[in-house]
């Protein structure tokens, strides 16, 4: 199928980009990558009037380093976040989860900031976004701007605190201090690479113990969600196989995941547990 | 209408076209490249990848006003002077086709895998057209012809750059 007609318009600056949203009129969409909005529109599930196409606006794209933290622009496609050297350096986490992210021709042209700011419960990046506690800085209309951290971007299933006229404009991933290893557990069907659940883990070790461990967690719910009761285990436990694996069953506490065909709500209760022992292990390098 | 000027496997196209056309529709219905096909309606089956401005994508989720500028190869345009692409020709001897309804996409993205990764493994090959799905082969035979290809593609290049970026 193909989309319903609309109004499209390609601005090549984030002002002309505010500026076409605003006069885009009551039902405007932004295409970032296209990679989540067209199969949408040529299924007629969204019909918009008018669509504001970004992928000529340079300045949302590339990463840079901003002192105590890297600048990821939203428009950064998945494919140039995995070969950049920042990302590799100060937020490998990041890298490692978008390699899972569907495939070659996809990540091509799917972006970082599409990706959060579509915030599917399955996606892979909101939990990373989470677990690495980025901020997400959004320009509003006449380009005044605002950041928001990730415990608060995540509002319900595929809905952010992005307001109508607002634009992602970059994610800060703040740099760690210390020594930290981190991991992305993922389980999905081959064919379809989408999450059944995935765990994001960083971990920082210091005298043979786990210090602090960040844990975010896929499609258990309508939003990411933090395993916190597994994380506040973690603190200061041994950094043993047995110690991980006890903090690990707590992985799925104040979850709500859905059951649908890949799975019923109790069987991702138990990939929790079990991918949350798998991802903090690689992550504290055991 | 919106008008767009596109390079299509080298030659240059000014067209005017709905901002809602998918660029394989403008490929296949206005230009008449109806090698790139249509597998799905879902943006999973991989059929419709060519290369836009160097880089295997699935035409069906990419509007053809976004290639505006851009220069497109389809499988069309991967043959040189009547003589078979070496991918191509892999998956002719290595039978990496049965239908061949998914062979113009599984091509493309082969190309585009080896551009980056001249010697794959067999699992990288399997990762690298994991977005390419064939109801016919089991892939056996496609993982081969691609790994075949690659064997030729380095062995025609000077010695000094096999193991190099290799277009
Ligand atoms: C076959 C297939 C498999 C996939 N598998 C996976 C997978 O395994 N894991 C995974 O995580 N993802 C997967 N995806 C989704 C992929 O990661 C997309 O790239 C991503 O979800 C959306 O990014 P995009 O840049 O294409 O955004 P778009 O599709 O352009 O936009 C998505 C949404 O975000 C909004 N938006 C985009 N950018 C902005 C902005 N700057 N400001 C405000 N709003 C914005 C849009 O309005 C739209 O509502 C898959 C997609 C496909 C087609
Ligand atoms: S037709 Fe494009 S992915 Fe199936
Ligand atoms: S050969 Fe028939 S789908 Fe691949």
């Amino acid at each position: 199928m193909i989309p319903a007609p609309f109004a499209y318009a390609r601005p090549t600056t984030v002002d002309e980009a505010l500026q076409a949203i605003a006069d885009g009129g009551e039902d405007v969409k932004i295409m970032a990558g296209g990679q989540s909005l067209i199969p949408v529109m040529r299924l007629r599930l969204a019909a918009p009037e008018t669509v504001v196409d970004l992928s000529k606006v340079a300045e949302l794209r590339g990463v840079r380093d901003d002192g105590d933290a890297i600048v990821i622009g939203a428009m950064t496609t998945h494919h140039d976040v995995l070969v950049d050297p920042l990302i590799a350096q100060h937020a490998p986490l990041i890298a490692e989860a978008t390699e899972t992210v569907a495939d070659r021709q996809v990540r091509a042209r799917g972006t970082f900031g599409g990706a959060l700011a579509h915030a599917d419960p399955a996606g892979d990046l909101p939990a990373v976004a989470l677990a690495l506690d980025a901020e997400f800085v959004i320009a509003g209309p006449g380009g005044a701007r605002r950041t928001v951290p990730a415990a608060d971007f995540f509002v319900d299933y595929l809905t952010t605190a992005l307001e109508e006229g607002e634009l992602l404009v970059e994610i800060r991933v703040p740099k760690l201090a210390g020594e930290w290893g981190m991991h992305y557990e993922k389980f999905n069907r081959v064919a379809q690479a989408w999450s059944i659940v995935a765990v994001a883990a960083a971990v920082r070790r210091e005298d043979g113990q786990i210090a602090e461990a960040r844990i975010g967690l896929t499609n258990m719910g309508p939003t990411p969600l933090r395993a916190r009761a597994a994380e506040a285990a973690l603190a200061g436990a041994a950094a043993s196989a047995d110690a991980i694996a006890a903090a690990a069953q707590s992985a799925a506490e104040g979850t709500s995941p859905s059951s649908d065909l890949n799975g019923q709500a109790d069987y991702r209760r138990h990939l929790a547990q079990v991918l949350t022992r798998r991802a903090v292990t690689a992550a504290a390098g055991l | 209408m919106t008008q767009i000027n596109v390079r299509v496997d080298g030659v240059s196209n000014t067209d005017d076209v709905e901002p809602r056309t998918l660029l394989v529709h403008y490929l296949r219905e206005q230009l008449g490249k109806v090698g790139t096909v249509v597998g799905c309606d879902t943006s999973n089956c991989g059929a419709c990848t060519v290369h836009l401005d160097g880089a295997a994508v699935k035409s069906c989720t990419v509007l053809a006003v976004q290639a505006d500028g851009g220069e497109v190869t389809t499988i069309e345009g991967i043959a040189q002077e009547g003589v078979l692409h070496p991918v191509q020709k892999a998956f002719h001897e290595m039978h990496g086709l049965q239908c061949g309804y998914c062979t113009p996409g599984m091509i493309m993205a082969s190309i585009d895998l080896l551009k980056e990764n001249p010697n794959p493994s067999e699992t990288e090959v399997r990762e690298g057209i994991e977005g390419n799905l064939c109801r016919c082969t089991g892939y056996q035979n496609i993982v081969r012809a691609v790994q075949q290809a690659a064997g030729e593609m380095a062995g025609s290049a000077p010695a000094a750059e096999t193991t190099g970026a290799q277009s």
